[in-house]
C-alpha cells in the first residue's frame, strides 16, 4: 500500500474509533456461556466444532497460501501436469466424514437431553402478541387465583427516538419481568396469539417459535440467581426489535413470596373492576397505558401510520359512541396487528385507556369511560 | 476458425427493437445481465439504507415498517433480480459456445423469459410507492405475518414472484434443451466444461422447486382473497406448512445461486494456474450429489418450529453430509493452484477470493447444522454473517470473477486492469469488514431483522455499517470498467488468457454476432 493511502486509512481508523467512544459498548466475540447446564453444553459444543473448522482452515488455506507465494509464474513456476488421483480423493472425502461423525456424536447426546422436557417443578404458558409476551403460570387447583400477565418494553420512546440518552439496558428492559426459581425444572409452553414469535434467552440456550395454533415445549434450570436478557427472534412485524424478554431467576423462598404477592395483587385488580374513577386520574393512567402499549403503532400523536395502522386522532371510532369504541378495544379487530385488548387488559386499566383517546390528539368528546361499562361488555363477551 | 463461417449478412437488428425482438443467445444474455447489474444496485441500494439505519442504536432515518420492507425488499430484489437473472445471463451467452452450438435451443421462449423479468421487478418495486407500502414480512414470508397480517400489497408480491418463477422455469427448460441435444459432435457429457454441467444440474433443480414456490405462493393467495385457511390455524391452517413448503423450495435455491458459481471457478482457476482442473470426474460428481442432498435438508432452517428429535436428527446428519462433497470441491481447486503456475488478474484474484471466503461460510453453515448449536445461532446476525459469506463473496464475487473473466470475449477490449484490481481489492476489504463482525454479534445475541438494537451491539454495528458503505460504493468502480471496456480498450485476442481452455477461445473476440453455424473441428474439444 501507498505510504499516503496508509495514512488515510489510519485517519480514518482513528475518527471512527472516537466516534465510538460516546457509546457504551461491549466488543463481545463469543457466544454466552450462559447459567444452565444445556447452554453450558451447547457453548462447548459451538467451540469444539468452532476448532474443528479453524483446523481444517489452517491446513486448506495453508496449501493455498504456499501455493499463491511459490507456484507464481513470476517466479518461474511451471504448472505440473497432474489432474487426478483416486486415492487422494478417497482419503479427502472419508477423512472430512469421519470428523462429521465425531462432531454428530455430542451434538445427538446435546440435542437428546435439551429434548426431555418431562418432569418438570413448574409451568409457565408463554404467549407471544404483537409485541409483547403474556406470561400465564399454569396452576395445580384451578380454584386457586392465577397468576397470568403480560410483559412489555419499558425503555421509553423518547430513547428510541433519540430525544433522551440511553440508558444501560436499553431495549432489553421490561415492564414486569418472568420470575421463576433457581434449580428447579421449569417448563415453557410455548404459543402465539398473531403471527409467529420465537422466545429466545440465550442465556438458558432456550429458543422456541410460539406458532398460533400450536404449543411448542422448551425447558430450563437455571443455577445462578440473576436478571437474564433476551428477545423475540422471528420476524414478527413492525415492532419485532421491541419485544425483549426478561427473566428474574431468584430463590425459592424468594419466588414464592412474589407469587403469592401475585395472587393477591390480581384478586384486587378484580375487585377494582367496579371502582369509579375520577377524570384526571383515568387520563393519567391512560397516557401511561398508551405510551407502553398503544404508542407503537397510532403513534405519540395519535397520527398512526395508515394505511396498516389507522390515525385515532379525528378518528370516527373514538369520536363515535363510546360503546362501540369499548367494543373495538375489548375485541380487536380481526386480521389486523389491532389486538383484542380484552383479554390483555382489565377493566380499569381498559376504561382508562379510552376515556384518554377520547380527550387526547385534538379529541375532546369530554367521555369518562368507568370500569363497571367496560365490565358490563366483558361479561356478554363472555 | 468459425470467423469463417460467420455470415456478416445476418448482423443485429438496430436501435431498439434489436433488444425487444431478439433471439440472439448473446443479445439475450447481455440483457439479462444488464438488468442484474440495474438490479444489483437497486437491491444495493436498499442494503445501504438498512445499514445507514443499523450505524447507530436508536430510530434515525427510517421507521420500522419501511425497515422492515427494505430487509423484505434486499432480500427479493438481489436473489431473484441480481444473483439469479446473472447466472441466466452467463448461461446465454456461454452455454452455446462452450458447447459448439449455434444458439439456444428455443430461443424465443428465451426472448420471452428475459422480457418478463423487467415487468415482474416493475411490478414489485412499485409497491413502495403504493399507500400500502412494499412487502415487509421478509423475503422468507412467513405465513401468517405474509397473509392474514400482510400488507395490501401482498397480492403484487405474490404476481410477482409468479412471473419470476415463470421466467426462471422457462430459462431452465431452454438450458436443459440446448445441453442435452445441440453439442457438437465431439462434444460428450463428460467432456463439457463445468460451467455447463452446474448449470445443466441447476436447471433441473430449477425446474423441480419453482412449481414449489408458485404453489406456496397460490396457497398464500387464497389465504389472502378467497378465505381458505392453508396456514391460518385459527381456520384449522397450519402455519408451520408454509414453513416446509417454502423451504422445499428454499434450500435447493440456495444451490441454485451456487452451483453455477462453481462451475465458473472451475473454469478460472486452471486458466490461470495453466494447469487442468484437478478431479474433473469428481467434480461432476460432488455437483450432482450437493444437488441431491438438497432436496432432503430444507428442515434445517427451521430446527426452532418444534419438530420431533427424529426429525431434528435426520435434518442435521443430512445437512452435516453436505460438508462432504463441498470440500471434495474445494480441495479440488486447491489442489489445482498447487504446483501450478500462478498469476493474479482480476479473475483470479475474484476467484481465489470465493474459495477462501465460501469456506469460510461453508464452515459457518456446518457449524449452523448443529442442531443445538442451531438454537443459539437461529435468527440472529451470525445466520446472516453465513449467508451473506456464500452469496456475496460467494455467488456475487463469481458472477464478477465471470465478467471480469468473459469480458475480453464479449466486447472485444481488455478491460481496465488498475480499475479491477482496485475494484476487487475495495470489494474484498468491504465485505469482511462489513460481514465478518456480524458473526459476533449473532453469536452476542443480536436478533436478525432488527432495525434498532441494545447498545452492547453498537460497535461492531458501525463497523459493519462502514464495511457496508465501502462495498457499495466500489460497485460503482465495476460500472465505470465494464462501460469503458465497452467503448474501447486494448484489443483482446481470441485466446485472451494465456492458459484458457474451451471452444468459446477459438472464436475471435469480439464473437460474432452468430458463432458455430457450422460444428467446430472435433479436434478442437478437449478433456477438461
Amino acid at each position: 500500500m501507498l505510504p499516503k493511502a496508509k495514512l488515510w486509512l489510519g485517519l480514518v481508523v482513528a475518527a471512527l474509533m472516537t466516534l465510538s467512544t460516546n457509546l457504551q459498548a461491549a466488543w463481545e466475540l463469543n457466544m454466552t456461556r450462559g447459567v444452565t447446564q444445556i447452554s453450558r453444553d451447547t457453548y462447548d459444543l459451538h467451540m469444539q466444532i468452532l476448532w474443528w473448522c479453524v483446523a481444517i482452515g489452517v491446513v486448506v488455506f495453508g496449501v493455498m497460501l504456499w501455493s499463491i507465494i511459490n507456484h507464481r509464474k513470476s517466479k518461474g513456476a511451471v504448472a505440473a501436469a497432474f489432474h487426478e488421483s483416486t486415492k487422494v480423493e478417497i482419503l479427502w472425502t472419508v477423512i472430512p466424514f469421519i470428523i462429521l461423525i465425531l462432531m454428530a456424536i455430542p451434538a445427538t447426546r446435546v440435542l437428546t437431553e435439551a429434548y426431555d422436557s418431562s418432569e418438570s417443578d413448574l409451568d409457565i404458558q408463554v404467549t407471544g402478541y404483537q409485541w409483547r409476551w403474556e406470561y400465564r403460570y399454569l396452576r395445580e387447583d384451578a380454584n386457586e387465583e392465577e397468576v397470568a400477565f403480560y410483559s412489555i418494553l419499558s425503555t421509553p420512546r423518547d430513547q428510541i427516538n433519540n430525544d433522551l440518552p440511553k440508558e444501560e439496558h436499553y431495549l432489553l428492559e421490561v415492564d414486569k419481568p418472568l420470575v421463576i426459581p433457581v434449580n428447579k425444572k421449569v417448563r415453557f409452553l410455548v404459543t402465539s396469539n398473531d403471527v409467529i414469535h420465537a422466545w429466545w434467552m440465550p442465556a438458558f440456550a432456550v429458543k422456541k417459535d410460539a406458532i398460533p395454533g400450536f404449543i411448542n415445549e422448551a425447558w430450563t434450570i437455571v443455577e445462578e440467581p440473576g436478571i437474564y436478557r433476551g428477545q423475540c427472534a422471528e420476524l414478527c412485524g413492525l415492532d419485532h426489535g421491541f419485544m425483549p424478554i426478561v427473566v428474574h431467576a431468584v430463590p425459592q423462598e424468594e419466588y414464592d413470596a412474589w407469587y403469592a404477592g401475585q395472587q393477591q395483587a390480581a384478586a384486587a385488580t378484580r375487585a377494582a373492576a367496579n371502582n369509579v374513577v375520577t377524570l384526571s386520574a383515568a387520563l393519567e393512567q391512560g397516557e401511561e397505558i398508551y405510551n407502553r402499549i398503544c404508542i407503537a403503532c397510532h403513534q405519540a400523536n395519535g397520527t398512526g401510520l395508515p394505511p396498516a395502522f389507522p390515525a385515532l386522532a379525528g378518528s370516527a371510532v373514538v369520536n363515535g359512541d363510546v360503546e362501540a369504541n369499548i367494543r373495538l378495544v375489548i375485541n380487536g379487530v380481526p386480521g389486523t396487528a389491532m389486538a383484542a385488548y380484552g383479554r390483555q387488559l382489565n377493566p380499569v386499566e381498559l376504561s382508562a385507556i379510552i376515556t384518554y383517546i377520547r380527550n387526547s390528539f385534538g379529541n375532546s368528546t369530554g367521555d369518562l369511560v368507568q370500569p363497571a361499562d367496560v365490565n358490563t361488555i366483558l361479561q356478554e363477551a363472555q | 476458425m468459425s470467423a469463417a463461417h460467420d455470415d456478416h449478412h445476418h448482423g443485429p437488428a438496430k436501435g431498439l427493437s434489436r433488444w425487444l425482438y431478439t433471439t440472439n443467445h448473446k443479445d439475450i444474455g447481455t440483457l439479462y445481465l444488464w438488468f442484474s447489474f440495474a438490479m444489483f444496485l437497486l437491491g444495493g441500494t436498499f442494503a445501504m439504507v438498512i445499514r445507514a439505519e443499523l450505524f447507530q442504536p436508536g430510530l434515525q432515518l427510517v421507521d420500522p415498517n419501511f425497515f422492515n420492507q427494505m430487509t423484505t425488499m434486499h432480500g427479493l430484489v438481489m436473489v431473484f433480480g441480481a444473483v439469479m437473472p446473472a447466472f441466466v445471463g452467463l448461461a446465454n451467452w456461454l452455454i452455446p459456445m462452450m458447447i459448439g452450438a449455434p444458439d439456444m435451443a428455443l430461443p424465443r421462449m428465451n426472448n420471452w423469459s428475459f422480457w418478463i423479468l423487467p415487468f415482474a421487478f416493475a411490478m414489485l418495486s412499485s409497491t413502495l410507492l403504493m399507500d400500502a407500502g412494499a412487502p415487509n414480512f421478509g423475503w422468507t414470508f412467513y405465513a401468517p405475518l405474509s397473509t392474514t397480517y400482510a400488507p395490501e400489497t401482498v397480492t403484487f408480491f405474490i404476481f410477482a414472484v409468479h412471473l419470476m418463477g415463470a421466467s426462471s422455469i422457462m430459462g431452465s427448460i431452454n438450458i436443459i434443451a440446448t445441453v442435452l441435444n445441440m453439442r457438437a459432435p465431439g462434444m460428450t457429457m463428460m467432456k463439457m466444461p463445468l460451467f455447463v454441467w452446474t448449470w445443466l444440474i441447476t436447471a433441473y433443480l430449477l425446474l423441480a422447486v419453482m412449481p414449489v414456490l408458485a404453489g406456496v405462493v397460490t396457497m398464500m393467495l387464497f389465504d389472502v382473497h378467497f378465505g381458505t385457511s392453508f396456514f391460518n390455524a385459527a381456520g384449522g391452517g397450519d402455519p408451520v406448512l408454509f414453513q416446509h413448503v417454502f423451504w422445499f423450495f428454499g434450500h435447493p435455491e440456495v444451490y441454485i445461486m451456487i452451483l453455477p458459481a462453481f462451475g465458473v471457478i472451475s473454469a478460472i482457476i486452471p486458466t490461470f494456474a495453466r494447469k487442468r482442473l484437478f478431479g474433473y470426474d469428481s467434480m461432476v460428481y460432488a455437483s450432482a450429489s450437493i444437488a441431491f442432498l438438497s432436496f432432503i435438508v430444507w428442515a434445517h432452517h427451521m430446527f426452532t418450529v418444534g419438530m420431533p428429535i427424529a426429525g431434528e436428527l435426520f435434518f442435521m446428519y443430512a445437512t452435516m453430509l453436505i460438508a462432504v462433497p463441498t470440500g471434495v470441491k474445494v480441495f479440488n481447486w486447491t489442489a489445482t493452484m498447487f504446483r501450478g503456475s500462478m498469476t493474479f488478474e482480476t479473475p483470479m484474484l475474484f476467484a481465489i477470493a470465493f474459495v477462501v471466503l465460501f469456506t469460510m461460510g461453508g464452515f459457518t453453515g456446518l457449524m449452523l447444522a448443529i442442531t443445538p448449536a442451531d438454537f443459539q445461532y437461529h435468527d440472529t446476525y451470525f445466520v446472516v454473517a453465513h449467508f451473506h459469506y456464500v452469496l456475496v463473496p460467494g455467488s456475487v464475487f463469481s458472477i464478477m470473477a465471470a465478467a471480469y473473466y468473459w469480458m475480453p470475449k464479449w466486447t472485444g477490449h481488455m478491460y481496465d486492469e488498475r480499475l479491477g484490481k482496485l475494484h476487487f481489492w475495495m470489494s474484498f476489504i468491504g465485505i469482511n469488514v462489513l460481514f465478518f463482525p456480524q458473526h459476533f454479534l449473532g453469536l452476542a445475541g443480536m436478533p436478525r431483522r432488527v432495525p434498532d438494537y441494545a447498545l452492547q451491539f453498537a460497535d461492531f454495528n458501525w463497523i459493519s455499517s462502514i464495511g457496508g458503505f465501502m462495498f457499495g460504493a466500489s460497485q460503482l468502480i465495476l460500472l465505470v470498467v465494464v462501460i469503458k471496456c465497452i467503448k474501447g480498450g486494448p484489443k483482446a485476442t481470441a485466446q485472451v488468457w494465456e492458459g484458457a481452455q474451451g471452444l468459446e477461445w477459438t472464436l475471435e473476440s469480439p464473437a460474432p454476432y452468430h458463432t458455430f453455424t457450422t460444428p467446430p473441428d472435433p479436434k478442437l474439444i478437449h478433456a477438461q
